[in-house]
């Protein structure tokens, strides 16, 4: 890993050191979690529990489900210019009951996925910014190297 | 799902069904017109399908369009304003894709409050091309900015998300998703407002561009401009006008309603589904409880619809619905496709308006739309896409943000 401080794309949704793991929010009274991490209030409706702390989530999951954009989102999304294709996976943590989307590792593609395969937190560039600035995003990233799947 | 068995309140209509007494629209297309333009001529024919001053309007409910500057965001005094000013009561109400019903909602409350006797509802929109984008600026802390600025998911990687369940869980294929826009397309051919009057075919889809894999151009519907109004009345309104109730197209049910926590369904803007570790997951997923709580109001079940408008944004979408709606068991909706119950001339026809497929989806209007649509369906108005002897019509919608509506009318 590199020793360059990794800015992230988004503030307290994950860490930018390894292990990298996405934050939630876990609710002190009722121990129920929610990505991404909120404040203010549990967000179940019989918890009147008003404290969340911030809390590292499993770095594995299992693909629920996936897609493979072939063209370029709108604004505000920073688009590459010539677009590249990439895939987007909706994946299953297990021991927190919840599925969450993320961008899969550049270079890896629709037709490299499928349902239940397992997948973990890694980081990637989402763009870079006029000022030359990286801003780093997480991702989902196969768990056994390609050339093993 | 496929089991519901809501207590029977009267399968006729009671005091407390409101009347559809007109519908009008504007055609479906793509003008780029000012969208009070296109209300305008939605409100006129709907009170001259009503036959009913609008001096006479009560109430006017409109339904906002948040990508036409203030005035969209407060459609019922815009609309007002434009018709000229009455005095009349308003409401303004934005529901995402379900602006429309909650305009329904609000005019079908008002009246049965007993605050006016006779309401317009009222949506119109004009949409920029392409992909829907969030509104302008940089709202950090906004789900729907979130998800385009950091993951690039737009909305059809969220129907293709959903497809690719289908496809890898239900053994749906690519052509199962293609054969919902072929039915479709061809109801729309008669449908005069709709905007593509152009029937498919499964070869036209080997031609047709991935846009999220896997689903192409054409199993996405498209953005368009247009306007629906109805107007809605009570029992005695309709009865002092036409001197009987007999035929008259009654409000069964208009459902707006929320998902129950936790919600274990990745659903448009979200980025992660609640957590059911700690709190189980309800028994109903979130889209089988709008129409069941629709079933529900209207004493009426999945077997008593004669035809439905439901919002296939996505081909693979339309499918989902049959299954929520209680038409077959979960993973079974491809079946009804491929043998043709949901066409006209099945037993389940959906979409007889030819659906988003051939509309494009005008935000405001569309559920109002849909609402026209079953309207005439009951009267038996729909030339050339008519579903023969309809009694109950539903109308089937999700907005973003867990706006769940669905609306039922029987005659």
């Amino acid at each position: 890993m590199t020793t360059t401080e990794r800015i992230p794309a988004v503030e307290g949704w994950f860490t930018t050191s390894e292990p990298y793991t996405l934050i939630g929010a876990k609710c002190t009274a009722c121990g129920t979690v929610v990505f991404p991490p909120r404040s203010g209030s549990c967000p179940s409706p019989d918890c009147d529990g008003t404290d969340l702390e911030p809390t590292p989530l499993s770095r594995k999951g299992k693909v629920w489900s996936y897609t493979e954009n072939h063209y370029a989102p709108p604004p505000p999304y920073v688009a590459a210019d010539p677009f590249e294709p990439y895939a987007l996976a909706a994946v299953e943590l297990e021991a927190e009951g919840i599925v969450i989307l993320g961008q899969v590792a550049k270079g890896v593609m629709a037709a490299d996925l499928s349902i239940g395969q397992e997948v973990e937190v890694d980081l990637q560039v989402l763009y870079r910014d006029d000022e030359g600035v990286d801003h780093w995003i997480w991702t989902w990233a196969p768990s056994a190297p390609k050339g093993a799947r | 799902m496929g089991t519901f068995r809501p207590e029977r309140r009267e399968v006729m209509a009671t005091e407390r069904d409101l009347v559809v007494l007109g519908a009008g629209m504007h055609p479906w297309g793509k003008w780029g017109k000012n969208f009070v333009d296109y209300g305008l001529v939605a409100a006129k024919a709907a009170l001259a399908d009503a036959d009913v001053a609008w001096r006479d309007i009560e109430f006017v409910a409109g339904a906002d369009t948040i990508r036409n500057g203030y005035p969209g965001f407060v459609a019922g005094s815009t609309f007002s304003q434009a018709m000229g000013w009455t005095g009349a009561q308003i409401s303004s109400s934005y529901a995402a894709c379900a602006s429309g019903a909650q305009a329904m909602q609000s005019a079908r409350a008002q009246i049965l409050a007993g605050f006016a006797d006779v309401a317009m509802v009222i949506g119109a929109d004009t949409t920029p091309k392409g992909f829907f984008a969030p509104v302008g600026g940089e709202r950090k802390e906004d789900p729907d900015w979130q998800r385009f600025h950091l993951l690039g998911a737009t909305n059809p990687a969220f129907f293709a998300l959903n497809a690719r369940r289908r496809i890898d869980v239900f053994g749906d294929t690519v052509e199962d998703f293609a054969l919902v826009k072929v039915k479709n397309s061809k109801a729309g051919v008669a449908n005069p407002y709709a905007r593509f009057r152009k029937e498919f075919t499964l070869d036209d889809f080997a031609g047709s561009p991935i846009v999220s894999d896997p689903l192409r151009l054409l199993d996405i519907c498209a953005t368009s401009d247009g306007a629906a109004a109805v107007i809605i009345c009570t029992p005695e309104y309709a009865m002092k006008k036409l001197g009987t109730l007999e035929g008259t197209v009654r409000i069964r049910a208009v459902a707006n309603t929320t998902p129950t926590y936790p919600q274990i369904r990745l659903e448009l803007p979200d980025i992660a589904t609640d957590s059911n570790a700690v709190v189980q997951a309800p028994a109903l997923g979130f889209k089988d409880s709008i129409a069941h709580n629709a079933y529900e109001q209207a004493g009426l079940g999945p077997e008593d619809v004669s035809c439905a408008e439901v919002y296939d944004l996505s081909t693979a979408l339309e499918l989902d619905w049959y299954e929520n709606l209680g038409f077959c068991a979960e993973g079974e909706g491809a079946r009804l496709v491929r043998d043709g119950v949901t066409a006209l001339g099945g037993s389940k026809p959906v979409n007889a308006s030819g659906g988003l497929a051939s509309f494009g989806e005008a935000i405001p209007a569309q559920a109002i739309a849909q609402v026209c649509e079953l309207t005439w369906q009951l009267q038996g108005r729909s030339d050339g896409h008519q579903v023969e002897n309809a009694k109950v019509g539903l109308a089937i919608n999700q907005g973003l943000f867990g706006h769940g509506s669905c609306t039922i009318l029987s005659v």
